[in-house]
Protein backbone atom coordinates (compact mmCIF):
# COMPACT_ATOMS: atom_id res chain seq x y z
CA UNK A 1 0.00 0.00 0.00
CA UNK A 2 1.10 3.48 -0.09
CA UNK A 3 3.01 5.15 2.23
CA UNK A 4 0.55 6.72 5.13
CA UNK A 5 2.84 9.81 5.08
CA UNK A 6 2.21 10.03 1.44
CA UNK A 7 -1.44 9.88 1.57
CA UNK A 8 -1.78 12.39 4.70
CA UNK A 9 0.76 14.64 2.84
CA UNK A 10 -2.16 14.70 0.02
CA UNK A 11 -4.96 15.47 2.16
CA UNK A 12 -2.88 18.10 4.39
CA UNK A 13 -2.32 19.61 0.27
CA UNK A 14 -5.87 19.36 -0.17
CA UNK A 15 -7.53 20.64 3.07
CA UNK A 16 -5.17 23.01 4.41
CA UNK A 17 -2.85 24.01 1.53
CA UNK A 18 -5.86 24.76 -0.91
CA UNK A 19 -4.43 22.30 -3.49
CA UNK A 20 -7.30 22.61 -6.08
CA UNK A 21 -7.81 21.72 -10.27
CA UNK A 22 -8.41 25.46 -10.82
CA UNK A 23 -10.38 24.85 -13.96
CA UNK A 24 -11.48 22.13 -16.51
CA UNK A 25 -12.49 24.06 -19.42
CA UNK A 26 -13.80 22.69 -22.81
CA UNK A 27 -12.86 23.77 -26.10
CA UNK A 28 -15.47 23.53 -28.54
CA UNK A 29 -15.07 24.69 -32.22
CA UNK A 30 -17.58 26.66 -33.39
CA UNK A 31 -16.67 27.04 -37.11
CA UNK A 32 -19.40 25.20 -38.52
CA UNK A 33 -22.31 27.35 -37.15
CA UNK A 34 -21.42 30.22 -39.45
CA UNK A 35 -24.59 31.28 -41.15
CA UNK A 36 -25.91 34.39 -43.56
CA UNK A 37 -28.92 34.61 -40.60
CA UNK A 38 -27.80 35.77 -37.61
CA UNK A 39 -30.85 34.09 -35.42
CA UNK A 40 -29.56 30.72 -37.41
CA UNK A 41 -26.01 30.88 -36.44
CA UNK A 42 -26.92 31.95 -32.85
CA UNK A 43 -29.35 28.53 -32.84
CA UNK A 44 -26.77 26.81 -34.22
CA UNK A 45 -23.46 28.16 -31.44
CA UNK A 46 -26.52 27.09 -28.42
CA UNK A 47 -27.17 23.68 -29.88
CA UNK A 48 -23.37 22.56 -29.99
CA UNK A 49 -21.69 24.61 -27.11
CA UNK A 50 -25.07 22.47 -25.28
CA UNK A 51 -24.63 18.85 -27.03
CA UNK A 52 -21.10 19.22 -26.20
CA UNK A 53 -20.78 20.45 -22.77
CA UNK A 54 -24.36 19.51 -21.04
CA UNK A 55 -22.26 16.69 -19.28
CA UNK A 56 -19.11 18.80 -18.32
CA UNK A 57 -20.13 20.01 -14.72
CA UNK A 58 -21.94 17.01 -13.74
CA UNK A 59 -18.69 14.75 -14.99
CA UNK A 60 -16.17 17.01 -13.31
CA UNK A 61 -18.23 16.83 -10.03
CA UNK A 62 -18.50 13.09 -10.17
CA UNK A 63 -13.76 13.19 -10.33
CA UNK A 64 -14.16 15.76 -7.44
CA UNK A 65 -16.16 13.10 -5.35
CA UNK A 66 -14.08 10.11 -6.29
CA UNK A 67 -10.67 11.55 -6.34
CA UNK A 68 -11.42 13.79 -3.42
CA UNK A 69 -9.83 17.14 -5.53
CA UNK A 70 -11.58 20.57 -5.96
CA UNK A 71 -12.18 20.92 -9.27
CA UNK A 72 -13.08 25.40 -8.74
CA UNK A 73 -13.85 25.92 -12.14
CA UNK A 74 -16.15 24.45 -15.39
CA UNK A 75 -15.79 26.62 -17.97
CA UNK A 76 -16.35 26.45 -22.19
CA UNK A 77 -14.09 28.40 -24.27
CA UNK A 78 -14.94 28.46 -28.03
CA UNK A 79 -13.50 29.54 -31.41
CA UNK A 80 -13.05 33.47 -31.60
CA UNK A 81 -16.63 34.74 -32.16
CA UNK A 82 -15.07 37.26 -34.82
CA UNK A 83 -14.39 34.17 -36.82
CA UNK A 84 -18.12 32.57 -36.48
CA UNK A 85 -20.16 36.20 -36.90
CA UNK A 86 -18.13 37.50 -40.01
CA UNK A 87 -20.89 35.52 -42.53
CA UNK A 88 -23.70 36.80 -40.74
CA UNK A 89 -25.36 39.90 -42.31
CA UNK A 90 -25.70 41.88 -39.16
CA UNK A 91 -24.10 45.01 -37.69
CA UNK A 92 -24.55 44.14 -34.29
CA UNK A 93 -22.67 41.26 -32.48
CA UNK A 94 -24.60 41.26 -29.44
CA UNK A 95 -26.89 38.75 -29.94
CA UNK A 96 -24.00 36.28 -30.23
CA UNK A 97 -22.81 37.12 -26.79
CA UNK A 98 -26.10 36.78 -25.58
CA UNK A 99 -26.19 33.05 -27.05
CA UNK A 100 -23.03 32.31 -25.61
CA UNK A 101 -24.48 33.35 -22.10
CA UNK A 102 -27.56 31.13 -22.68
CA UNK A 103 -25.89 28.40 -23.36
CA UNK A 104 -23.08 28.70 -20.82
CA UNK A 105 -25.91 28.83 -18.44
CA UNK A 106 -27.60 26.07 -19.60
CA UNK A 107 -24.48 24.02 -19.07
CA UNK A 108 -24.08 25.33 -15.79
CA UNK A 109 -20.12 26.33 -15.84
CA UNK A 110 -18.83 29.80 -14.44
CA UNK A 111 -17.49 31.04 -17.21
CA UNK A 112 -17.41 31.15 -21.36
CA UNK A 113 -14.84 32.46 -23.26
CA UNK A 114 -14.15 33.61 -26.68
CA UNK A 115 -16.06 36.68 -27.34
CA UNK A 116 -12.87 37.47 -29.17
CA UNK A 117 -11.13 38.87 -32.33
CA UNK A 118 -7.59 38.26 -33.13
CA UNK A 119 -6.14 41.57 -34.72
CA UNK A 120 -2.54 41.42 -34.44
CA UNK A 121 -1.34 42.38 -37.68
CA UNK A 122 -5.48 44.07 -39.22
CA UNK A 123 -8.61 43.96 -38.27
CA UNK A 124 -11.59 42.68 -40.99
CA UNK A 125 -15.15 44.27 -40.94
CA UNK A 126 -16.13 41.25 -38.56
CA UNK A 127 -13.06 41.83 -36.23
CA UNK A 128 -13.89 45.55 -35.84
CA UNK A 129 -17.92 45.10 -35.17
CA UNK A 130 -16.73 42.51 -32.53
CA UNK A 131 -14.61 44.81 -30.79
CA UNK A 132 -16.80 47.80 -31.16
CA UNK A 133 -19.85 45.43 -29.55
CA UNK A 134 -17.73 44.45 -26.57
CA UNK A 135 -18.84 47.30 -23.62
CA UNK A 136 -22.75 46.70 -24.87
CA UNK A 137 -21.90 42.53 -24.85
CA UNK A 138 -20.50 42.58 -21.95
CA UNK A 139 -23.08 44.61 -19.82
CA UNK A 140 -25.51 42.55 -20.82
CA UNK A 141 -24.49 38.91 -20.48
CA UNK A 142 -23.14 37.15 -17.27
CA UNK A 143 -20.56 34.73 -18.05
CA UNK A 144 -19.13 35.43 -20.77
CA UNK A 145 -15.11 36.78 -21.61
CA UNK A 146 -13.83 38.83 -24.09
CA UNK A 147 -10.39 39.17 -25.22
CA UNK A 148 -8.74 40.62 -28.48
CA UNK A 149 -5.37 39.71 -29.36
CA UNK A 150 -3.25 43.11 -30.52
CA UNK A 151 0.11 41.81 -30.75
CA UNK A 152 2.23 39.27 -31.71
CA UNK A 153 6.40 38.57 -31.97
CA UNK A 154 5.86 37.42 -35.73
CA UNK A 155 3.24 40.37 -36.95
CA UNK A 156 4.67 43.41 -34.33
CA UNK A 157 1.45 45.55 -32.34
CA UNK A 158 -1.49 46.93 -34.26
CA UNK A 159 -1.54 50.35 -32.52
CA UNK A 160 -5.05 51.51 -34.01
CA UNK A 161 -6.42 47.96 -32.06
CA UNK A 162 -4.47 49.25 -29.54
CA UNK A 163 -5.72 52.64 -28.77
CA UNK A 164 -9.39 51.11 -29.96
CA UNK A 165 -9.00 48.88 -27.18
CA UNK A 166 -8.35 51.93 -24.59
CA UNK A 167 -11.62 53.34 -25.86
CA UNK A 168 -13.39 50.28 -25.63
CA UNK A 169 -11.73 49.40 -21.82
CA UNK A 170 -13.28 52.45 -20.51
CA UNK A 171 -16.54 52.43 -22.34
CA UNK A 172 -16.94 48.72 -20.77
CA UNK A 173 -16.39 50.18 -17.25
CA UNK A 174 -18.37 53.13 -17.69
CA UNK A 175 -21.43 50.08 -18.68
CA UNK A 176 -20.71 47.95 -15.82
CA UNK A 177 -21.05 48.62 -11.89
CA UNK A 178 -18.08 49.72 -10.49
CA UNK A 179 -16.53 49.02 -13.86
CA UNK A 180 -16.63 44.74 -13.41
CA UNK A 181 -17.33 44.11 -17.23
CA UNK A 182 -13.45 45.11 -17.43
CA UNK A 183 -12.73 41.46 -15.41
CA UNK A 184 -14.22 39.80 -18.30
CA UNK A 185 -12.20 41.56 -20.37
CA UNK A 186 -8.74 41.20 -21.08
CA UNK A 187 -5.97 42.63 -24.17
CA UNK A 188 -3.75 39.83 -25.20
CA UNK A 189 0.00 40.50 -27.23
CA UNK A 190 1.05 36.57 -28.30
CA UNK A 191 -2.32 35.12 -27.29
CA UNK A 192 -2.55 31.28 -26.91
CA UNK A 193 -4.97 29.46 -28.60
CA UNK A 194 -5.53 26.34 -26.13
CA UNK A 195 -5.84 28.80 -22.66
CA UNK A 196 -8.03 26.75 -20.29
CA UNK A 197 -8.18 30.29 -17.78
CA UNK A 198 -9.87 33.42 -18.23
CA UNK A 199 -10.90 35.96 -19.03
CA UNK A 200 -8.43 34.73 -22.31
CA UNK A 201 -9.47 31.29 -22.95
CA UNK A 202 -10.46 31.22 -26.32
CA UNK A 203 -10.66 28.08 -28.51
CA UNK A 204 -8.40 28.70 -31.44
CA UNK A 205 -8.53 27.75 -34.86
CA UNK A 206 -5.97 25.72 -35.35
CA UNK A 207 -7.41 23.25 -32.54
CA UNK A 208 -9.75 20.29 -32.64
CA UNK A 209 -13.54 20.19 -32.95
CA UNK A 210 -13.38 19.47 -28.68
CA UNK A 211 -10.98 19.38 -26.51
CA UNK A 212 -10.57 19.25 -22.79
CA UNK A 213 -7.49 21.47 -21.33
CA UNK A 214 -6.81 21.82 -17.57
CA UNK A 215 -5.74 24.54 -15.50
CA UNK A 216 -3.97 23.62 -12.12
CA UNK A 217 -3.05 25.49 -9.31
CA UNK A 218 -1.58 25.43 -5.66
CA UNK A 219 -0.05 28.25 -4.90
CA UNK A 220 -0.07 27.54 -1.12
CA UNK A 221 1.77 23.87 -1.40
CA UNK A 222 4.34 25.56 -2.79
CA UNK A 223 4.49 28.23 -0.18
CA UNK A 224 4.39 25.45 2.95
CA UNK A 225 7.14 23.39 0.67
CA UNK A 226 9.27 26.72 1.27
CA UNK A 227 8.81 27.27 4.49
CA UNK A 228 10.92 24.18 5.13
CA UNK A 229 13.52 25.16 3.39
CA UNK A 230 13.77 28.58 5.54
CA UNK A 231 17.63 30.38 4.78
CA UNK A 232 18.88 27.38 2.28
CA UNK A 233 20.42 28.66 -1.25
CA UNK A 234 18.72 29.72 -4.01
CA UNK A 235 19.44 26.06 -5.47
CA UNK A 236 17.66 24.31 -2.79
CA UNK A 237 14.71 26.60 -3.24
CA UNK A 238 14.78 25.94 -6.96
CA UNK A 239 14.78 22.15 -6.59
CA UNK A 240 11.74 22.23 -3.88
CA UNK A 241 9.50 24.11 -5.78
CA UNK A 242 10.19 21.53 -8.70
CA UNK A 243 9.59 18.57 -6.59
CA UNK A 244 6.30 20.47 -5.96
CA UNK A 245 5.49 21.49 -9.23
CA UNK A 246 5.56 17.88 -10.36
CA UNK A 247 3.36 16.38 -7.47
CA UNK A 248 0.60 19.09 -8.35
CA UNK A 249 1.22 18.63 -12.66
CA UNK A 250 0.90 15.00 -11.83
CA UNK A 251 -2.65 15.33 -10.01
CA UNK A 252 -3.42 17.66 -12.95
CA UNK A 253 -2.82 15.22 -15.28
CA UNK A 254 -4.92 12.21 -13.75
CA UNK A 255 -8.07 14.72 -13.79
CA UNK A 256 -7.33 15.56 -17.37
CA UNK A 257 -7.26 12.11 -18.92
CA UNK A 258 -9.82 11.34 -16.64
CA UNK A 259 -12.43 14.24 -17.91
CA UNK A 260 -11.38 13.18 -21.65
CA UNK A 261 -12.01 9.70 -20.79
CA UNK A 262 -15.17 10.65 -19.48
CA UNK A 263 -16.28 12.81 -21.62
CA UNK A 264 -15.38 11.26 -25.12
CA UNK A 265 -13.10 13.79 -25.57
CA UNK A 266 -9.62 14.28 -26.60
CA UNK A 267 -7.29 15.48 -23.96
CA UNK A 268 -5.38 18.75 -24.83
CA UNK A 269 -2.99 20.22 -22.44
CA UNK A 270 -2.09 20.62 -18.58
CA UNK A 271 -1.43 24.29 -17.59
CA UNK A 272 1.28 24.51 -15.70
CA UNK A 273 0.34 28.16 -14.39
CA UNK A 274 -0.03 28.44 -10.35
CA UNK A 275 -2.91 30.58 -9.61
CA UNK A 276 -3.54 32.51 -6.57
CA UNK A 277 -6.45 32.83 -4.62
CA UNK A 278 -7.86 36.01 -2.44
CA UNK A 279 -7.62 33.11 0.37
CA UNK A 280 -5.09 33.51 3.08
CA UNK A 281 -2.10 31.03 2.13
CA UNK A 282 -3.17 30.47 -1.39
CA UNK A 283 -0.77 33.49 -2.61
CA UNK A 284 2.09 34.11 -5.30
CA UNK A 285 3.26 37.36 -3.37
CA UNK A 286 3.50 35.10 -0.11
CA UNK A 287 5.31 32.40 -2.00
CA UNK A 288 8.01 35.63 -2.83
CA UNK A 289 8.08 36.99 0.43
CA UNK A 290 8.78 33.40 1.77
CA UNK A 291 12.66 33.49 -0.30
CA UNK A 292 12.92 36.53 1.93
CA UNK A 293 11.52 39.77 0.55
CA UNK A 294 10.12 41.93 3.45
CA UNK A 295 7.02 42.84 1.14
CA UNK A 296 6.15 41.34 -2.73
CA UNK A 297 7.55 44.60 -4.85
CA UNK A 298 10.21 45.62 -2.91
CA UNK A 299 13.96 45.32 -4.88
CA UNK A 300 14.60 41.40 -5.55
CA UNK A 301 11.11 40.82 -6.31
CA UNK A 302 11.77 40.16 -10.15
CA UNK A 303 14.32 37.44 -9.55
CA UNK A 304 12.23 36.18 -6.76
CA UNK A 305 9.21 35.47 -9.35
CA UNK A 306 11.90 34.25 -12.51
CA UNK A 307 13.37 31.30 -10.18
CA UNK A 308 9.55 30.58 -9.13
CA UNK A 309 8.11 30.37 -12.58
CA UNK A 310 10.94 28.43 -14.22
CA UNK A 311 11.26 25.82 -11.50
CA UNK A 312 7.26 25.76 -11.91
CA UNK A 313 8.00 24.76 -15.72
CA UNK A 314 10.82 22.64 -14.74
CA UNK A 315 8.91 20.39 -12.17
CA UNK A 316 5.33 20.48 -14.08
CA UNK A 317 6.83 19.83 -17.69
CA UNK A 318 7.79 16.07 -16.71
CA UNK A 319 4.99 15.53 -15.10
CA UNK A 320 2.43 15.90 -17.93
CA UNK A 321 2.48 14.40 -21.30
CA UNK A 322 1.23 17.60 -23.27
CA UNK A 323 1.79 20.78 -21.68
CA UNK A 324 0.28 23.97 -23.17
CA UNK A 325 -1.89 27.09 -22.80
CA UNK A 326 0.18 29.89 -20.07
CA UNK A 327 2.55 28.34 -17.69
CA UNK A 328 3.62 30.19 -15.51
CA UNK A 329 2.89 31.93 -12.62
CA UNK A 330 0.22 34.31 -12.27
CA UNK A 331 0.13 37.38 -10.87
CA UNK A 332 -3.32 39.19 -10.71
CA UNK A 333 -3.17 41.62 -8.26
CA UNK A 334 -7.07 41.56 -7.24
CA UNK A 335 -7.08 37.69 -6.89
CA UNK A 336 -4.11 37.63 -5.21
CA UNK A 337 -3.73 38.22 -0.68
CA UNK A 338 -0.69 38.69 -0.69
CA UNK A 339 -0.40 41.16 -3.89
CA UNK A 340 -3.46 43.16 -2.24
CA UNK A 341 -1.66 43.65 0.91
CA UNK A 342 0.87 44.83 -0.83
CA UNK A 343 -0.13 47.48 -3.69
CA UNK A 344 -2.41 48.52 -0.66
CA UNK A 345 1.05 49.57 1.25
CA UNK A 346 2.26 51.13 -1.68
CA UNK A 347 5.12 48.71 -2.32
CA UNK A 348 4.29 47.26 -5.13
CA UNK A 349 3.25 49.41 -8.32
CA UNK A 350 2.21 49.40 -11.75
CA UNK A 351 6.21 49.83 -12.81
CA UNK A 352 7.68 47.07 -10.89
CA UNK A 353 4.35 44.89 -11.54
CA UNK A 354 5.41 45.56 -15.38
CA UNK A 355 8.78 44.52 -14.54
CA UNK A 356 7.85 41.25 -13.34
CA UNK A 357 5.36 40.48 -16.12
CA UNK A 358 8.76 40.23 -17.98
CA UNK A 359 9.41 36.84 -16.34
CA UNK A 360 6.38 35.38 -15.68
CA UNK A 361 3.06 34.69 -17.46
CA UNK A 362 0.87 36.37 -18.09
CA UNK A 363 1.03 40.44 -17.79
CA UNK A 364 -0.81 43.37 -16.10
CA UNK A 365 -3.83 41.34 -14.66
CA UNK A 366 -7.01 42.44 -12.33
CA UNK A 367 -5.61 45.95 -11.40
CA UNK A 368 -7.81 48.82 -10.81
CA UNK A 369 -6.96 52.01 -11.81
CA UNK A 370 -8.34 55.29 -11.20
CA UNK A 371 -11.66 56.17 -13.04
CA UNK A 372 -10.20 59.75 -14.49
CA UNK A 373 -7.92 57.55 -16.03
CA UNK A 374 -7.69 58.63 -19.80
CA UNK A 375 -8.21 56.15 -22.64
CA UNK A 376 -4.83 56.85 -24.06
CA UNK A 377 -3.20 56.15 -21.10
CA UNK A 378 -4.63 52.77 -20.88
CA UNK A 379 -4.03 52.18 -24.41
CA UNK A 380 -0.29 53.19 -23.51
CA UNK A 381 0.29 50.64 -20.92
CA UNK A 382 -1.40 47.90 -23.61
CA UNK A 383 1.14 49.18 -25.64
CA UNK A 384 4.16 48.34 -23.09
CA UNK A 385 2.82 45.26 -22.18
CA UNK A 386 2.53 44.25 -25.64
CA UNK A 387 5.88 45.08 -26.82
CA UNK A 388 7.58 43.17 -23.80
CA UNK A 389 5.19 40.24 -25.02
CA UNK A 390 6.45 40.46 -28.78
CA UNK A 391 10.19 41.22 -27.67
CA UNK A 392 10.64 38.23 -25.29
CA UNK A 393 8.58 35.71 -27.47
CA UNK A 394 6.01 35.28 -24.62
CA UNK A 395 2.28 35.77 -24.05
CA UNK A 396 1.65 39.26 -22.06
CA UNK A 397 -1.86 40.45 -21.05
CA UNK A 398 -3.65 43.51 -19.92
CA UNK A 399 -6.95 43.36 -17.82
CA UNK A 400 -7.34 46.61 -16.31
CA UNK A 401 -10.34 48.04 -14.45
CA UNK A 402 -10.24 52.35 -14.82
CA UNK A 403 -13.04 52.21 -11.72
CA UNK A 404 -15.61 54.98 -12.73
CA UNK A 405 -16.14 57.47 -9.90
CA UNK A 406 -13.16 56.23 -7.94
CA UNK A 407 -9.27 57.48 -7.26
CA UNK A 408 -6.14 55.83 -5.46
CA UNK A 409 -6.59 55.25 -1.76
CA UNK A 410 -10.41 53.12 -2.80
CA UNK A 411 -11.25 49.58 -3.10
CA UNK A 412 -13.92 47.92 -5.36
CA UNK A 413 -14.46 44.56 -4.29
CA UNK A 414 -15.59 42.04 -7.17
CA UNK A 415 -16.13 39.15 -5.66
CA UNK A 416 -15.98 35.47 -5.18
CA UNK A 417 -12.10 34.44 -6.95
CA UNK A 418 -11.81 37.85 -8.62
CA UNK A 419 -11.24 39.74 -5.01
CA UNK A 420 -10.81 43.13 -4.15
CA UNK A 421 -8.91 45.23 -6.18
CA UNK A 422 -7.00 48.41 -4.28
CA UNK A 423 -7.01 50.81 -6.70
CA UNK A 424 -3.51 51.93 -8.16
CA UNK A 425 -2.02 55.26 -9.54
CA UNK A 426 -0.97 55.67 -12.78
CA UNK A 427 1.24 58.51 -14.13
CA UNK A 428 -0.65 61.40 -15.26
CA UNK A 429 2.23 62.55 -17.59
CA UNK A 430 -0.09 62.29 -21.60
CA UNK A 431 0.66 59.32 -23.73
CA UNK A 432 -1.99 61.03 -26.38
CA UNK A 433 -0.01 61.86 -28.93
CA UNK A 434 2.12 58.84 -29.23
CA UNK A 435 -1.80 56.38 -29.22
CA UNK A 436 -2.71 58.92 -31.71
CA UNK A 437 0.10 57.97 -34.16
CA UNK A 438 -1.61 54.45 -35.06
CA UNK A 439 -0.32 52.03 -37.63
CA UNK A 440 1.79 49.25 -36.52
CA UNK A 441 4.85 48.56 -34.48
CA UNK A 442 6.82 46.55 -36.71
CA UNK A 443 7.76 42.89 -35.56
CA UNK A 444 11.10 42.69 -34.50
CA UNK A 445 14.39 40.67 -35.81
CA UNK A 446 14.07 38.57 -34.00
CA UNK A 447 10.64 36.98 -35.44
CA UNK A 448 12.54 36.22 -38.88
CA UNK A 449 13.84 32.73 -37.70
CA UNK A 450 12.94 31.17 -41.31
CA UNK B 1 -11.22 0.03 -8.93
CA UNK B 2 -9.30 0.80 -5.47
CA UNK B 3 -9.72 3.25 -3.23
CA UNK B 4 -8.52 4.64 -0.17
CA UNK B 5 -10.07 4.78 2.74
CA UNK B 6 -8.85 7.49 5.66
CA UNK B 7 -10.23 7.88 9.86
CA UNK B 8 -8.36 10.24 11.72
CA UNK B 9 -10.00 11.27 15.29
CA UNK B 10 -9.83 10.64 19.01
CA UNK B 11 -9.47 6.83 19.16
CA UNK B 12 -12.54 5.44 20.81
CA UNK B 13 -14.16 1.91 20.95
CA UNK B 14 -15.35 0.08 17.51
CA UNK B 15 -13.98 1.86 14.71
CA UNK B 16 -12.98 -0.76 13.17
CA UNK B 17 -15.91 -2.71 13.44
CA UNK B 18 -18.23 0.02 12.69
CA UNK B 19 -16.29 1.17 9.33
CA UNK B 20 -15.83 -2.29 8.32
CA UNK B 21 -19.95 -3.30 9.31
CA UNK B 22 -20.38 -0.47 6.66
CA UNK B 23 -17.74 -1.66 3.81
CA UNK B 24 -19.22 -5.57 4.61
CA UNK B 25 -22.84 -4.83 4.09
CA UNK B 26 -21.84 -2.62 0.62
CA UNK B 27 -19.73 -5.39 -0.71
CA UNK B 28 -16.56 -3.77 -0.34
CA UNK B 29 -13.33 -6.11 -0.28
CA UNK B 30 -10.55 -4.53 2.15
CA UNK B 31 -7.35 -5.28 0.79
CA UNK B 32 -4.85 -3.91 3.37
CA UNK B 33 -5.26 -2.02 6.56
CA UNK B 34 -3.42 -0.13 9.04
CA UNK B 35 -3.81 1.76 11.69
CA UNK B 36 -1.58 4.41 14.02
CA UNK B 37 -1.17 7.08 16.71
CA UNK B 38 -0.10 9.95 14.91
CA UNK B 39 0.41 13.34 17.03
CA UNK B 40 -2.23 12.16 19.57
CA UNK B 41 -4.73 11.24 16.90
CA UNK B 42 -5.90 8.27 15.85
CA UNK B 43 -5.46 7.26 11.84
CA UNK B 44 -6.92 4.47 10.02
CA UNK B 45 -5.83 3.90 6.75
CA UNK B 46 -7.76 1.07 4.59
CA UNK B 47 -7.11 0.31 0.98
CA UNK B 48 -10.26 -1.25 -0.57
CA UNK B 49 -11.52 -2.97 -3.88
CA UNK B 50 -14.79 -0.80 -4.73
CA UNK B 51 -15.10 -3.08 -7.87
CA UNK B 52 -17.84 -5.17 -6.23
CA UNK B 53 -19.61 -2.26 -4.18
CA UNK B 54 -23.52 -2.44 -4.45
CA UNK B 55 -23.38 1.68 -4.21
CA UNK B 56 -22.00 3.66 -6.31
CA UNK B 57 -18.94 5.82 -5.45
CA UNK B 58 -20.55 8.46 -4.56
CA UNK B 59 -23.20 6.81 -2.16
CA UNK B 60 -20.53 4.84 -0.69
CA UNK B 61 -18.46 8.14 0.11
CA UNK B 62 -21.67 9.75 2.00
CA UNK B 63 -22.88 7.29 3.95
CA UNK B 64 -18.65 7.18 5.53
CA UNK B 65 -19.09 10.84 5.41
CA UNK B 66 -22.08 10.54 7.74
CA UNK B 67 -20.72 7.80 9.73
CA UNK B 68 -17.77 10.10 10.70
CA UNK B 69 -19.92 12.50 11.61
CA UNK B 70 -22.28 9.64 14.42
CA UNK B 71 -18.78 8.51 15.46
CA UNK B 72 -17.15 12.19 15.30
CA UNK B 73 -14.74 10.96 13.25
CA UNK B 74 -13.35 12.44 9.90
CA UNK B 75 -13.17 9.66 6.90
CA UNK B 76 -12.89 10.17 3.30
CA UNK B 77 -12.61 7.70 0.49
CA UNK B 78 -10.55 8.91 -2.78
CA UNK B 79 -9.62 7.00 -5.45
CA UNK B 80 -6.10 5.00 -5.21
CA UNK B 81 -4.98 6.70 -8.64
CA UNK B 82 -4.31 10.38 -7.00
CA UNK B 83 -1.85 9.11 -4.25
CA UNK B 84 0.16 7.28 -7.06
CA UNK B 85 0.03 10.13 -9.34
CA UNK B 86 1.27 12.30 -6.72
CA UNK B 87 3.83 10.61 -4.85
CA UNK B 88 5.35 7.54 -7.78
CA UNK B 89 6.90 8.16 -10.93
Amino acid sequence: MIDQKDIFATIDMIEQQHLDIRTVTMGVSLLDCCDEDTDKACGRIYDKICSYAGNLVRTCEDIESEFGIPIVNKRISVTPIALVAGPSKTEDYVPFAKALDRAAAECGVDFIGGYSALVQKGMTKADEKLIRSIPEALSETAIVCSSINVGSTKAGINMDAVALMGRIIKETAAKTADGFGCAKLVVFCNAVEDNPFMAGAFHGPGEAERVINVGVSGPGVVYHSLQSVKGESFDVVAETIKKTAFRITRMGQLVALEASKRLDTPFGIVDLSLAPTPAKGDSVARILEEMGLEVCGTHGTTAALALLNDAVKKGGVMASSSVGGLSGAFIPVSEDEGMIAAARSGVLDIDKLEAMTCVCSVGLDMIAVPGDTKAETISAIIADEAAIGMVNSKTTAVRIIPVPGKGVGETIELGGLLGSAPIMPVHGESSESFVRRGGRIPAPIQSLKN
Amino acid sequence: MNAVITVVGHDKVGIIAKVSTLLYESNINILDLSQTIMQGNFTMVMLVDVSGANKSFKEISEALVELGKEIELTIRIQREEIFDAMHTI
